[in-house]
């Protein structure tokens, strides 16, 4: 699994940097309501553990994903685009008109098979 | 404040008349279908079976809604008039602290849209910390004389708020259609009746219950006695506007707690027409209700140092920050982060026939209520090997004919998404589906309606095929999307069915008692449907195993959510211990 995102998600990063400061970071969220939203964060604010993984940064950003939710992606690359939108919850976006939103493709490992 | 007898037993404020008379005439028709319940269900499989063998012929059979701009000033697509009642929203709503709506401090609004075409309904506050701190000031002055309350007060009130909201069903229908999108006969049939009936059902089972005492001996008892935890902090989901609220609100308040609520910035109108038909039986400051972002409202509730408690639904990530805050304020907290619920059909489904094969079939294309966005969507249909070609093409069949229209139509059955991000997190999931080299069997696409709802929210009902291993099948979409499978055996079945990381709800259907006993029991997941789905009375346990959440909600469990145990251990004993 890679992370990677598009120029207009790199711009959104760069205001919220504008804004809150060059520690961020990224958590991949699940569930129901915003589920599937990744999340933008104050570094210091978010508690990331030793159950989460690291997949990659995004304009400077690292970005985390559960290590559950990992395995049931792994098949998958994430790229983070931005639309319009209210944003999800607390995270950075929320309120600025726009919102990251994950998009997908598929990256099957090798040891991977699907019907 | 005292709470004066005089006002609670005559609740009829001029505010709450008015918004009353504004939906007396009721369309008899409408008023059936809401308030008997036989009569509901008939109409709903009437229209259904109407739909399904003669779909032209029904649509040709809608009512047509005007055409010309409403006296509201809103486009066409949100006239309310066929529905008799006027367009339910003012242009502008304040936040309501302490029993009454004010200006947000910053005075800062936001444009509130209907996602049927997205246009502008009306402005609510974009309120931050100051508003927040209002609110807790207000909740925290209100809780001292509502925490004494006695119960039969409160439960008289939870009965008066039930009985305003009853009368004005139709208005309150029809602003969380015009709020959420949802068919406006889902509201009526099934979101404002849940929200009266949980106002009732806490009512009630206050004045039931009882503590307990435990003799531990002969001269010492321990007495149990619950007490309210004070003001907490509530945030609620765009969903069920109302319903998620209600789902909060009423066990706080029959528990003695004063609330500060936070609707979603999706869906923020419909609770503000609530309060102000609801408001004045209440003391002020016992509900105080927030609008604005979640950065900017929602995190400054729930991290409130002065709030005893903290609800939300929502994700997983923000659930973890919740918690995250309740822990450096070591406050309890109830979390419904969301599932992936598996709908299980075994073979002796088709033995027959018949009317319980119909449920089935009906079971199955559940996915579609709400469009999707239930927490407990059955978005994972397992189908057993044996009957699976059969029951497919009648389960197809049954989700084409789902009449896919403006939600304020009495005959639509699948509405709009509530938010144009939401419906592109869906189309980001029927993109991935088609990658994961899932089968379209029906749907897939953006539903492109027209007469004035080509800039709404529309998805067309899906059926994907495909593996349990997929991300369609991992993965909430929250959308009228349903992955389905095949499983050879009960153990198959069982498998499948915990091989995810939620366990919310579960659908299983069988003629056989034993197969839906075993399954029930092994599924991980709070709620198991045996042979119906997607039912919510206010007496039946909600909530999650697995990362779908912590707590309960509904159901009288919900009341120890929301209190302490007042331990009175009495010694009636004369005599000293003797250890000093």
């Amino acid at each position: 699994m890679k992370v990677s995102a598009t120029n207009s998600a790199l711009e959104l990063i760069k205001e919220l940097k504008a804004t809150h400061g060059e520690d961020l970071l990224f958590h991949q969220s699940g569930g129901c309501c915003d589920g599937s939203a990744p999340m933008c964060y104050p570094a210091k604010e978010y508690l990331v553990g030793d159950g989460d993984v690291l997949i990659g940064k995004i304009g400077g950003i690292p970005f985390y994903i559960s290590e559950s939710q990992h395995e049931a992606w792994k098949n998958t690359d994430l790229i983070i685009d931005c639309i319009k939108g209210m944003g999800g919850m607390f995270s950075l976006d929320n309120g600025t008109g726009k919102r990251f939103l994950t998009r997908s493709e598929i990256c099957i490992p090798e040891d991977v098979k699907l019907n | 404040m005292a709470i004066k007898k005089k006002k609670i037993a005559k609740p009829k404020a001029k505010k709450r008349k008015k918004l009353a008379k504004r939906s007396k005439k009721k369309d008899k028709k409408l008023k059936k279908v809401v308030t008997k319940k036989s009569a509901t269900e008939k109409k709903l499989k009437k229209s259904k079976k109407t739909n399904r063998l003669k779909k032209v012929k029904t649509k040709r059979g809608i009512k047509k809604m005007s055409t010309e701009t409403v006296k509201s000033g809103v486009s066409a697509s949100l006239d309310t008039s066929h529905l008799k009642v006027p367009f339910p929203y003012k242009k502008k709503y304040g936040n309501y602290i302490n029993g009454k709506f004010v200006e947000p401090k910053s005075g800062k609004y936001f444009d509130n849209v209907s996602p049927i075409n997205n246009e502008v309904i009306c402005q609510v506050p974009r309120s931050d910390t100051k508003d927040v701190d209002a609110a807790l000031d207000a909740a925290h002055a209100a809780f001292k004389e509502w925490g004494k309350t006695d119960i039969t007060t409160r439960s008289n009130i939870l009965n008066k708020i039930a009985d305003v909201l009853e009368k004005n069903l139709n208005l309150l229908a029809t602003a969380e259609c015009l709020d959420n999108g949802k068919p406006i006969r889902e509201c009526m049939a099934a979101d404002l009746p849940l929200v009266i009936d949980h106002w009732r059902y806490f009512a009630g089972v206050i004045r039931a219950e009882e503590g307990s005492i435990a003799e531990i001996s002969n001269s010492q008892y321990s007495y149990n006695i619950p007490e309210p935890l004070g003001v907490v902090g509530q945030i609620v989901p765009w969903n069920f506007p109302l319903l998620m609220a209600t789902w909060k609100l009423a066990p706080a308040l029959a528990a003695g707690n004063c609330s500060v609520i936070k609707p979603a910035e999706q869906t923020p109108a419909s609770i503000m027409l609530m309060m102000e038909l609801i408001g004045d039986l209440l003391p002020p400051g016992v509900v105080n209700v927030v609008s604005g972002f979640g950065l900017e409202a929602g995190k400054p509730l729930a991290s409130s140092k002065r709030i005893a408690k903290i609800a939300f639904t929502g994700e997983t990530t923000t659930g973890r920050l919740i918690m995250q805050y309740a822990a450096q304020n070591l406050i309890p907290i109830t979390l419904e982060l969301g599932g992936k619920s598996p709908n299980i059909f075994f073979e002796d489904v088709m033995e027959k026939d018949d009317a319980f094969l119909d449920k089935c079939v009906e079971g199955f294309v559940m996915f579609n209520l709400n469009q999707g966005e239930v927490c407990t969507c059955p978005s994972r249909a397992l189908v057993q090997e044996s009957i699976y070609d059969k029951f497919m093409e009648k389960v197809i069949a049954r989700t084409k004919a789902v009449v896919q229209d403006n939600p304020l139509k009495m005959e639509t059955m699948i509405g709009a998404q509530a938010s144009v991000e939401q419906m592109e997190k869906i189309k980001s999931y029927l993109d991935l589906g088609k990658k994961e080299g899932a089968k379209v069997l029906c749907g897939g696409e953006v539903a492109k309606l027209n007469s004035g709802l080509e800039t709404g929210n529309y998805i067309q009902p899906t059926i994907f095929e495909g593996d349990n291993k997929m991300r369609i099948f991992q993965e909430e979409i929250f959308g009228p999307v349903v992955s389905v499978t095949k499983f050879k055996d009960e153990a198959h079945a069982l498998e499948i069915a915990n091989d995810t990381l939620y366990g919310l709800g579960a659908g299983v259907w069988t003629r056989n008692g034993n197969i839906a006993y075993r399954m029930g029991r092994a599924i991980q997941a709070g709620i198991v449907w045996t042979n119906c789905y997607h039912a919510y009375p206010a007496h039946s346990p909600f909530g999650g195993y697995k990362q779908s959440g912590v707590g309960r909600e509904t159901h009288k469990m919900m009341l120890n959510h929301y209190r302490q145990n007042k331990n009175l251990h009495v010694s009636y004993a004369e005599n000293k211990l003797g250890f000093f």
